[in-house]
């Protein structure tokens, strides 16, 4: 265990949605599946989750948003995190995100988006998959 | 120029990305760790301890200190550390979420890091992030854990000022706190003060001082209500009245 | 049966002289005759009056009104709620036109936290979960044409409601209503916000402050408004049980109530204006048990615990939803099912009022077509199937009497954990209800995940599906448009009157004073909900969650 490299994760969510059912959810099946996830809690800005990513080093951004703000508030967290240098982090989105949504904003630097009723162990999988 | 050598060179200039890569590499015991380490001289800041049991206000604390210095104008880094599974080996670290209000301030900078269960292991780690904080210039570091694992209480050895935080309602539990971390303690921060019980938790407090002796270090006590910022600034004060008798690292 | 003479007699008759049940008769089917109420044969009345009861008798185990559905059906009350206040005051019109007997206002998010549209981080909120107020004239708007004299209307409102509902009054006063007559609900249940749905704005303290104000202001000047919903509903949303469900939202009743009586107020008027909203999940059988197990629990903590004597302060009064987080994206017209079913099981449960899902709920707000279905679901349910022409049908059944003691007896062990605790604040502060909830919801999703829990078309029964259903898009310019509205009305008020205004409610919010006088005064002047609540914010402090994970 000690020096092995763990797979690290922020989980966020952003904007003013309060529902965090989803959020801890995996926050927890993430850290049962041997990652460190740190967990920032509710009202994030692009600014703050792009500084927190930055600071923690980590490999993923998991972003879950039900208001409907995703359009604006997503592709704002990617560039947020160009900025701060995090470029090459993995950028995950999950809640109520309509499938045409959803293809727009994987061309614009999301790397997955996973709809209500995606079982985690996809999730877990999708991560291990591409993060070594 | 060595990829090593343009890191350190970016941890100095408090670049935060070069700051967190750098205690990443330490962290999974990359092999140019050991020579980053010797390019970053440690400019000897001090490192304040927070430690106690879960629930009793650390990281609101640590939030209130982190408000109190900056508006100081000085520079914090803060390393909150928080136990990994056993069975897992995964964490969830979620004491960032109540210095959220400094996520964005420059002058402070928070990593989070799991203990990964290893005996020994965690403080090599974290005595390397205090280093990288240090070196790169920052007027103070914190460092938060639970102090009821051994590694835990090995972390607190690294700071010059232990503060042990406790609420009223444990004073029986005061025994479960892990051996050895009631007496590193340099304050005893008695927080929630205003629910009931403080009194007696003070007390029971002030006994064990008294009959483990360690007055002789002239620990303090200090009592705060975290949540409404009372008490920070005598607690501010106690930390640099320790400061001053101690010799800093 | 002595007791059934004795109801009939004393509760029954005079309800009946004074409301006629809906037909003269009421007939299944098959055109058989209906009773309106089944009772057992067998002479162990003793523990059915003491258990069960007849409707509109305490414990109401089996209704609150002694007539129920043959008297009046549940009020089909849907949410809606989107974009501007034009856009919704269509919305409204359309299901009026359409049948619905009550309205229920969806608010977007940076007006459930009391803040502009304006404000940083209300970017890309607007409008989006529910309609955007920043100030009286938007509520206006919303209202525009419907007299708000001659409709009930539920207000989904909680942190920012003292605001809130005094738009709507003044709305009322300006269009010639008389507001002491004025019927409906604001939600206005604070603690929940802190323990399932996160849209708090100040610390509990103060925010429970605020929801007495708004208790003793109603009492004296809206005696026919329901000022609080206690709600269960979220809680279960966020993955409790249905004890759980049942326990959290009692405890929180408690805690209302207690608050209620240290501010002086008379509990027997208070009383009698609670309200809750709980869910309608998918076990029909354990749901029925549940709504009856709250009924009969709330009481008796209204009598034995507060003394209170008002049979309508002992009354649990709910409105209910189905459940939000039973419906899939995948297979969307499998949801109009579900919600059937959970429709079913608030009507058998004796719900006041009822709000159904529309079948495209997880990929977005719902279009007109798929709100028409969800709307008709419930007129089907009361029209079409005969539950609502007998009370209480399911009394009596072996299973549903016994679900209905197992979950009293599971809640009121929550309730009593809860009082140790010190109370709900206390529990909340220690992250009890947070806790046992976030438990509840990983176990459920984890027998999904092992496949020993079934959800049709999600891990059983899947299909490939292509087909992208047509969902509703809110316009993304409405930030902008709300953003002008506001400079709009800024330019016409009178600023130094506004500015004096606010400045009142900042030094009244330091002391005790009931803040609505002050609240009216400044909606008056066409202060915006940002500004109200920012004053407050300023004195009151912004709460930040103790994450318990």
């Amino acid at each position: 265990m000690g020096n092995a490299k763990k797979i690290k994760v922020l989980v966020a969510k952003p904007g003013l949605d309060g529902h965090d059912r989803g959020a801890k959810v995996v926050a927890r099946a993430l850290s049962e599946a041997g990652m460190e996830v740190i967990y920032t809690g509710l009202k994030q800005t692009p600014a703050m989750i792009a500084s927190a990513a930055a600071q923690e080093d980590v490999d993923v951004v998991g972003l879950s948003i039900l208001s409907g703000a995703h359009n604006e508030i997503l592709p704002e967290i990617v560039k947020e995190l160009e900025k701060a240098g995090m470029e090459k982090t993995m950028v995950l989105a999950g809640g109520i995100i309509p499938g045409d949504d959803a293809t727009e904003l994987k061309a614009k630097g999301i790397s997955e988006v996973f709809p209500p009723g995606t079982a985690l162990k996809s999730i877990v999988e999708y991560i291990q998959e591409r993060i070594s | 120029m060595s990829e090593t050598e343009k890191l350190a060179n970016g941890v100095k200039s408090r670049d935060a990305r070069c700051i967190a890569r750098a205690i990443s590499m330490i962290e999974c015991g990359d092999e140019c760790s050991g020579s980053l380490l010797q390019m970053l001289e440690c400019s000897g800041p001090p490192v304040l301890g927070i430690t106690g049991a879960p629930g009793v206000g650390k990281s609101t604390l640590a939030d209130a200190l982190i408000r109190h210095y900056r508006s100081m104008d000085k520079t914090i880094g803060v390393v909150a550390v928080d136990p990994s599974s056993p069975i897992t080996g995964g964490a969830v670290l979620g004491d960032r979420v109540r210095m959220h209000r400094h996520y964005t301030d420059e002058g402070v900078f928070i990593r989070s890091m799991a203990t990964r269960g290893a005996y020994g292991g965690l403080a090599p780690a974290s005595m390397g992030a205090i280093k990288v904080l240090s070196a790169a210039g920052y007027d103070m570091i914190m460092v938060e854990t639970v102090g009821v694992g051994q590694s835990e209480v090995e972390i607190m050895h690294l700071a010059d000022v232990v503060s042990l935080v406790l609420i009223p309602g444990m004073g029986d539990s005061i025994q479960t706190l892990k051996a050895g971390i009631m007496e590193i303690a340099d304050v005893f921060v008695l927080n929630k003060a205003d629910l009931n019980g403080i009194d007696e938790l003070e007390r029971q407090v002030m006994d064990f001082i008294h009959m483990s002796g360690i007055n002789d270090n002239g620990s303090m006590i200090i009592k705060t209500v975290a949540s409404k910022n009372t008490g920070i600034d005598k607690l501010s004060e106690a930390v640099t009245e320790i400061l001053g008798r101690k010799k800093c690292r | 049966m002595d007791s059934y003479k004795k109801w009939e007699e004393g509760i029954l008759k005079p309800l009946v002289e004074k409301r006629k049940e809906r037909s003269g008769k009421f007939l299944t089917a098959s055109s058989a005759e209906v009773d309106r109420l089944y009772v057992p044969s067998s002479p162990d009345h003793g523990s059915y009056t003491e258990k069960l009861g007849y409707p509109g008798q305490y414990p109401y185990t089996r209704g609150i009104q002694p007539t129920m559905y043959r008297g009046r059906l549940w009020t089909m009350r849907q949410y809606a709620g989107f974009g501007d206040a034009a856009e919704t005051n269509a919305r409204f019109k359309y299901l009026l036109e359409q049948g619905q007997t009550g309205l229920s206002v969806a608010f977007d998010l940076p007006t459930q936290v009391g803040l502009d549209s304006s404000h940083e981080l209300a970017r890309g909120e607007v409008g989006k979960v529910g309609v955007a107020i920043d100030t009286v004239e938007d509520m206006k708007m919303l209202f525009d044409g419907i007299p708000l004299d001659k409709v009930s209307t539920s207000m989904t409102i909680n942190s920012s409601c003292a605001v809130v509902m005094a738009m709507y009054v003044v709305t009322a006063e300006e269009q010639g209503a008389d507001p002491s007559r004025l019927a409906g609900t604001v939600q206005n249940d604070i603690l929940k916000e802190y323990i399932a749905r996160g849209t708090y704005i100040f610390p509990p303290r103060p925010s429970m402050r605020l929801v007495t104000d708004i208790f003793a202001w109603c009492s004296e000047n809206m005696p026919k408004w329901n000022t609080i919903s206690i709600s269960g509903y979220h809680i279960r949303e966020a993955g409790s049980t249905a004890a759980q469900e049942v326990g959290f939202t009692l405890a929180d009743g408690i805690t209302y109530v207690e608050a209620a009586k240290a501010a002086g107020l008379d509990l027997e008027k208070v009383g009698g204006r609670l309200s809750f909203f709980f869910n309608a999940h998918n076990d029909l059988l354990e749901e029925v048990a549940k709504f009856r197990a709250a009924r009969r629990m709330w009481a008796k903590i209204m009598k034995e615990r507060f003394g209170v004597k008002s049979p309508r302060a002992q009354m649990l009064r709910f409105h209910t939803q189905t459940a939000g987080c039973t419906l899939t994206a995948r297979q969307p017209d499998n949801n109009i099912v579900r919600v059937a079913m959970q429709a079913l099981a608030a009507v058998l449960g004796g719900t006041q009022s009822l709000h159904t899902n529309s079948r495209d709920e997880a990929l977005s707000l719902p279009t007109e077509d798929s709100v028409a279905i969800a709307l008709r679901t419930q007129q089907i349910l009361a029209h079409e199937t005969g539950v609502a022409n007998t009370i209480d049908p399911l009394a009596g059944s072996f299973c549903i009497e016994d679900m209905t003691d197992s979950i009293e007896n599971q809640a009121t062990a929550i309730i009593d954990k809860v009082d140790e605790l010190g109370g709900m604040v206390a529990a909340i502060e220690k992250g009890y209800p947070q806790k046992e909830i976030q438990d509840s919801s990983y176990r459920y999703q984890m027998e999904i995940e092992n496949n020993d829990r079934v959800i049709v078309g999600v891990n059983k029964f899947t299909v490939e599906e292509n087909r992208t259903p047509r969902v509703l898009k809110v316009d993304p310019e409405i930030g902008r448009r709300q953003v002008s509205r506001i400079d709009d009305v800024f330019a016409k008020r009178d600023a130094v009157k506004a500015e004096k205004i606010l400045s009142g409610i900042r030094e009244a919010a330091k002391g005790s004073e009931n803040l609505m006088p002050l609240i009216f005064e400044a909606v008056r002047s066409r202060c915006s909900i940002g500004e109200i609540c920012g004053v407050l914010r300023d004195v009151f402090g912004e709460h930040h969650e103790q994450v318990v994970l």
